[in-house]
């Protein structure tokens, strides 16, 4: 099983959307397709939809904490939606909330930063 | 099969990254004999994922010439699993537990390999050698062990 990685550009959000494992192996799927739309395009906030994501391990905790230190440094947001228990405790564990937000699904992520539905 | 015995597995591969799904999934596959639950077997397959990752990233620094061995063993509703590199070794294992230290920050490594084993294990032993290569030794006991012990 690989990784799925869905972007979508939503004003000044950038939606990722993981479908399958988030693991060193594809971690850098993840990293490349992500910095592409970074390095590209004017966004400010992230918002991570892992509804689909089945596996994640601590190489998901530092790709994500990446891509967070780059939004960070526009003065952006992120916000994970959608985390399932297991991910939800490695999370907790490297003090991920901290600093990303996190809400139930992508709807209400989006509406907390503004995004028209 | 939910029986209380004994069985074993060992399994060797190549310091590819690729392999650490088979890893899990060979892993996940054989321990799932036993009445093992989701959340379990969710947090076996993690344990898996970050030893066998720090074996093909610290171990081999990802030389495919390097070989990653991995043993399970089933007893009496326990599972040792058993990751072992013949790599480079750990020179200062009580840093590299420490949560959020990493070596590789460039590499965007979390350093939280060993914390999630301890949360995930019942026990968690290291033993390396500099210019040898290092053995992580875990265990847990499953629930359903649990419940028939008390």
């Amino acid at each position: 099983m690989s990784l799925g990685v869905q972007m979508e550009t939503r004003q000044d959000v950038l939606v990722i959307r993981l479908q399958g494992e988030l693991d060193h192996h594809t971690a850098e799927d993840l990293r490349s397709q992500a910095d592409e739309v970074l390095r590209t395009s004017p966004v400010r906030h992230i918002v991570l939809n892992l509804a689909d994501l089945a596996f994640m391990d601590s190489s998901g905790i530092g790709v994500i904490l990446g891509r967070y230190k780059q939004i960070s440094a526009r003065a952006g947001e992120m916000y994970v939606c959608s985390v399932n228990p297991t991910i939800h405790r490695i999370m907790e564990m490297a003090g991920l909330f901290k600093v990303i937000k996190v809400r139930e699904n992508e709807a209400e992520a989006l509406q907390v930063l503004g995004v028209a539905s | 099969m939910s029986k209380m015995g004994s069985n074993f597995m060992k399994v060797s591969f190549p310091a590819l990254s690729q392999n650490e799904s088979f890893a899990r999934v060979a892993v996940a596959s054989f321990v799932s004999q036993l009445d093992i639950t989701m959340d379990e077997l969710e947090e076996i397959k993690t344990v898996v994922s970050e030893a066998v990752t720090n074996a093909i990233i610290h171990g081999y620094d990802e030389n495919p010439e390097g070989v990653v061995h991995i043993s399970v063993r089933i007893e009496d509703g326990v599972i040792e699993l058993v990751v072992e590199d013949h790599g480079k070794g750990i020179e200062d294992v009580e840093q590299a537990m420490q949560p959020l230290y990493t070596t590789r920050p460039e590499l965007e490594r979390s350093g939280m390999g060993f914390t999630i084993m301890e949360n995930f294990m019942d026990s968690l032993e290291v033993a390396t050698s500099v210019g040898k290569g290092t053995t992580v030794r875990l265990t847990k006991r499953l629930s359903f062990a649990k419940a028939l012990h008390n």
